[in-house]
């Protein structure tokens, strides 16, 4: 059982206080895109084996929204941060590179 | 016959004699007897039959690990079923019944299951019984399921009380013998807080039965000193028979705490889970010997050597007078010494090894005992005890083998690390050559939230194997987790010796060459009757994954989850592979280590605090007025109000009329009510549902429906405009969290820069329907507000005071009739139902349920969702299409309803469907069309979403999906019901009742 930590009220969230949202920093595509562009938005999720930035709300607790970045393998947290961003901030990038220099950033 | 020695028994009171029964036999035993020493005290070897043969099988050992001895222990609503009879302590008056075992223990019928062993090899479940078709179902399912049957699930509900613990530690250790005092010990003088778990009632574990010294001490001695210094320890906890379950992420771990099943009766909690959150852990959860494969190896009688010596030692029980040990190690010549200390025979001890002559086996020697090198047992004799054994070469084929009486045997193949703890969040294991085990490699630890290892191993769990090594391994264990936590820790152990051993002998088939008459009396999995030739032949039969292997041939799947048999089953499937074992690996280990109660799991989450009950402010008023209940979400809703002598299709029909007819009264506090606030709620309502909200007029309520990115309707509702940046919009009763939670993930994670805020008011208030022709003059009666058609239209709303209470109205009808939904706050909500029903009284006015809601939205043609949409259905389905604004850019799930598939003219449409005679379609009911699929079965065109009895038209109503409904009308179409008769309906509009909507609209 996960412990994140929220980062808008900087509690140390049992996984039992969080509801998970699936992968983080999808692109909404809607009226006006192609079928393929569509059915990526729609359905083609990563899932490394490594490093994953992923989606939480803190359900039970301040409701809201955050992301994290963890290690799929190893458990490892590199950070949470808010929701309101379409890339990873740039220290939890460098967080994640300190530990993992060969990592390749976000594809 | 009693088989208690004269003296020893270091665990036992001698002065407190306990009664028990076992299979209806009162028997005797002690304070501090487990079951399992206390049936063999009793002279009772034979304690089950194995699952699939129906073997006789007696107790193999002493701990968790014990594949045989599971009893249903207790009676009534205290029985338990698949009890370990070596986990078992003993209390006076237990009551214990064999399982498999029918009609009796010593004769059972289903042993014919031997003789047919050879029609059941590995994956018979697969192989056979397949045709034909109908035996399966009458003649081998019911025998197969007869004749496996373990445990009998208890017939009553559990009696007993559960809790759960939560402890947050800096250090938790499991395992209580000498390595995980010698960690606890060393992590507590650093300051650390500290929880030590032991799964027996007794601290040491295995050293005192095995004779170590300590400090110059005797074991038990040093045992005690180190408890005392422990207990003095304000930051140390210590629990016993507390069993490490499981552990998880980050740190996370499962504690079963076994506080009452010794002291049945005495009004404590049975069991207590205690759910840790740790900064680190360390497992000294110590080793369990391993079996030897032999043919015969399964008989009553044959025991593993450690287990021997621990009911010398411990009980002062005797599991033989006459014992052949067998060994490929210097380990059991410990038992062999203990056997003679205790004054009984031991003639020969089968040594695998060429030579045997290091200290311990010496010192056998020099006392007497006859040791065979380089030999091994060919075959056991006896069927429900052991008679003797036939003695061979370790290296042949078997032959004809030289005969030794006996009444038991001790067998030691070897010592395997128990690494089940340190495996469930990931660590990894390595092969060790030497001693013929996989143990952890702490390289590969599992690892916390910041990448550091979170869990170590403390003696014979890390492969340590001498009692020096042990303690020096745990002390530095101990001491590593202490600084992992932030204190600062010397790992100073207590000082003892590695006693001298000589190499082991991995032998996996005794004999080597053993011919196939033998390999299939050897069993591996002695719970599930998985033997040597099982493995061999699933591997001939091209298995060759260890997973895949278990599954098929069930090794290692029974309720001792492989203990005893992983490895051998493994050494068996590498050798018969041409592999080796560390290539062939492991299966997964996965918690809990043993199995733990349901009722632990529960805790005090039973009954009325399962789940908490969501109540109206109507509810007690319901309860006191005969209220038939429907659970919906967490809430509780009235289905209907039964009159005395009155069913519920009565009563749901006698509201129904008198709704349409008169006057009707509707508790609809569940409804969802979800404030939506600030500059651009008209645009967000916008993006979220299909219609256009930005142009609701304030005053005016609209019907609007939410659908997903994947195009298909999630929620439906009446929108009210509250002002000019204010929405009120109301979900389905089970939907108000959901929607919340979906409107909340869109402003904060998509368009976060729109001024919105949205509140869940779902229970600030209380929501009243007033139905009905009626429904006008009841208002009007109590007074206070103008609620005239031309004051309030249809579907507007007002806000104002009736008869003194605040209220908000809205003239929304979901039942076809003059209707006034009453928002009020939550407080006042029973005053103003009182009101009402007071009032209402000269117009019969009549409470109703959901399922006159039902039938009165269904007569009208109204979806609901989750009858008429399942998650893939899209609005245009349900002819709906005039909800869907055309003028949006864009709204959720508007580019997933333009994809072909949603486009397509072969979607299902939604229709009316009346019987041909009047009668009710069954629910969910497929209308079948030409042809048939690939599978052999009739094509469907369409099926039943709504189906009830209107009780207005007097006959059988229905709304259905079906392929090109709409322009079907009137065309006759076949429903197949599942006894398979045919009922024949009309496609017809699916607005059943006033469908020119001039009742709501008054």
């Amino acid at each position: 059982m996960l412990i994140l930590q929220c980062p808008y009220c900087g509690i140390q969230c049992d996984e039992t206080e969080l509801a998970p949202g699936g992968e983080a920093h999808l692109k909404r595509y809607g009226p006006g895109s192609t079928d393929e562009e569509f059915e990526a938005y729609l359905f083609e999720r990563k899932n490394p084996l490594g490093v994953h930035f992923e989606r939480w709300r803190h359900a039970n607790g301040c409701g809201k929204w955050f992301l994290a970045a963890r290690s799929t393998t190893t458990l490892e947290v590199f950070g949470t941060y808010k929701a309101q961003t379409t890339e990873p901030p740039a220290e939890i990038v460098a967080a994640i590179k300190a530990k993992l220099p060969d990592w390749e950033g976000r594809q | 016959m009693s088989m208690r020695l004269e003296q020893g028994g270091r665990l036992i009171n001698r002065e407190k004699p306990l009664g028990f029964v076992f299979d209806s036999n009162r028997l005797k035993g002690f304070e501090g007897d487990t079951l399992a020493s206390a049936l063999l005290g009793a002279g009772k070897m034979l304690v089950n039959r194995s699952y699939k043969y129906h073997r006789p099988r007696g107790i193999v050992a002493s701990g968790p690990e014990e594949p045989n001895a599971l009893v249903g222990l207790g009676q009534g609503a205290w029985f338990e079923p698949d009890q370990r009879a070596t986990t078992t302590e003993l209390f006076d008056g237990l009551t214990a019944m064999p399982q498999n075992a029918w009609p009796s223990l010593g004769f059972d019928v289903m042993a014919v299951n031997g003789w047919m062993s050879k029609f059941m090899p590995a994956g018979f479940y697969y192989k056979t019984f397949i045709w034909p078709r109908a035996f399966w179902k009458h003649v081998y399912e019911p025998v197969i399921r007869e004749a496996a049957a373990s445990g009998r699930p208890p017939q009553e509900p559990d009696a007993d009380k559960y809790e759960h613990f939560y402890a947050f530690v800096d250090v938790l250790v499991v395992g209580g013998g000498i390595a995980g005092l010698q960690a606890a010990l060393t992590a507590g003088k650093s300051g650390a807080r500290v929880l030590l778990m032991e799964q027996t009632a007794h601290w040491g574990g295995r050293a005192p039965v095995d004779g170590a010294e300590i400090d110059g001490k005797p074991a038990d001695d040093w045992i005690a000193e180190t408890l005392a210094a422990l207990e003095a320890m304000e930051n140390v906890t210590l629990r016993n028979r507390t069993m490490g379950a499981g552990v998880f992420d980050h740190g996370y771990a499962l504690g079963y705490e076994r506080v009452a099943d010794h002291t049945p009766g005495d009004g404590r909690v049975r069991h207590r889970l205690w759910r840790i959150r740790a900064k680190q852990i360390v497992t000294a959860t110590g080793a369990i010997e391993r079996p030897l494969s032999f043919a015969g190896n399964d008989v009553p009688g044959v025991m593993l050597a450690s287990a021997m010596r621990d009911y010398v030692v411990n009980y002062g029980v005797a599991p033989g007078r006459k014992v052949v040990v067998v060994t490929n190690n210097d380990d059991a010549y410990r038992t062999v010494l203990a056997l003679i200390d205790a004054g009984l025979e031991v003639p020969v001890v089968v040594d695998a090894r060429e030579r045997s002559d290091g200290p311990l086996a010496s010192e056998a020697m020099r006392r007497g005992v006859a040791v065979e090198c380089g030999a091994a047992i060919m075959k056991v004799k006896g069927k429900k005890r052991v008679e003797g054994v036939m003695l061979c070469r370790g290296n042949g084929t078997g032959g004809a083998g030289a005969p030794v009486e006996c009444d038991a045997v001790a067998m030691s193949g070897g010592w395997s690390p128990v690494v089940h703890l340190w495996s469930h969040c990931g660590g990894k294991l390595k092969w060790s050559e030497e001693n013929a085990h996989f143990y952890p490699d702490p390289s590969r630890a599992p690892t916390g939230a910041q990448g550091e290892a979170f869990v170590r191993t403390a003696g014979i769990a890390s492969g340590a194997m001498g009692t020096g090594s042990v303690l020096k391994d745990a002390a530095a264990a101990g001491a590593a987790a202490s600084r992992s936590a932030g204190f600062k820790a010397r790992a100073a152990a207590a000082k003892a010796a590695d006693a001298e051993e000589w190499p082991m002998k991995p032998v996996w088939v005794m004999p080597e060459q053993a011919l196939p008459e033998l390999r299939s009396k050897m069993f591996l999995d002695f719970q599930n009757d998985v033997k040597v030739a099982d493995i061999q032949l699933a591997v001939q039969e091209g298995y060759e994954s260890v997973e895949l292997t278990k599954r098929y041939t069930t090794l290692g799947m029974a309720n001792d989850q492989g203990k005893l048999s992983n490895i051998n089953g493994l050494a068996i499937l590498a050798d018969s592979l041409g592999a080796e074992i560390p290539q062939v690996g492991t299966t997964t280990f996965r918690p809990p280590y043993q199995p733990i109660s349901f009722g632990s799991i529960a805790g005090e989450a039973r009954g009325e605090i399962f789940q908490p009950l969501r109540r109206t402010p109507m509810h007690d008023w319901h309860e006191h007025n005969g209220v038939a209940w429907e659970p919906v979400g967490h809430w509780r809703r009235p289905y209907c109000y039964p009159k005395p002598g009155e069913d519920h299709e009565a009563a749901v029909a006698r509201e129904v009329l008198a709704t349409r007819n008169s006057l009707g009264l509707l508790d609809a506090s569940t409804l969802g009510k979800l404030v939506v606030k600030g500059p651009d709620a008209g645009r967000f309502l916008d993006m979220l549902y299909t219609n256009k909200m930005s142009t609701l007029k304030p005053g005016k309520c609209r019907y609007g429906l939410m659908c997903n990115e994947n195009g298909f309707l999630s929620d439906d509702g009446v929108v009210a405009r509250l002002d000019e940046d204010t929405f009120l919009c109301h979900t389905t009763s089970g939907g108000a969290d959901r929607i919340h939670g979906w409107m909340e993930d869109w402003l904060q994670c998509e368009w976060w820069d729109w001024k919105v805020y949205v509140a869940n008011v779902t229970e600030q208030w209380g929501q009243i329907a007033v139905v009905g022709p009626n429904a006008r003059k009841l208002l009007e009666k109590l007074g206070g507000m103008d609620v005239s058609k031309e004051a309030l239209p249809f579907m507007g709303w007002v806000e104002g005071e009736l008869d003194g209470i605040t209220v908000r109205i809205f003239r929304i009808s979901f039942s076809g009739e003059l209707s006034y939904e009453l928002a009020v706050p939550a407080g006042e909500a029973m005053a103003l139902w009182s009101k009402l029903l007071v009032a209402g009284r000269e117009w019969s006015i009549t409470p109703y349920g959901t399922e006159a809601l039902h039938i009165m939205r269904a007569e009208k043609g109204f979806i609901m969702i989750g009858d008429e949409t399942d998650g893939t259905v899209i609005p245009q389905d349900l002819g709906l299409g005039w909800a869907i604004s055309k003028k949006k850019d864009d709204y959720l799930g508007k580019r997933a309803q333009e994809r072909s598939h949603m486009v397509s003219p072969d979607r299902w449409k939604l229709v009316g469907l009346e019987t041909l005679d009047g009668s009710v379609l069954p629910d969910g009911a497929y209308a079948v069309g030409k042809g048939v699929n690939g599978n052999g079965q009739r094509n469907t065109i369409g099926r039943v979403t709504s189906t009830y009895m209107s009780p207005t038209l007097g006959k059988g109503i229905a709304m259905g999906l079906v392929h090109h409904g709409p322009d079907r009308m009137g065309e006759v179409i076949k429903f197949v019901a599942t006894d398979e008769s045919v009922i024949e309906a009309k496609i017809v509009s699916p607005v059943f009742y006033d469908p020119d909507g001039e009742k709501q609209d008054v």
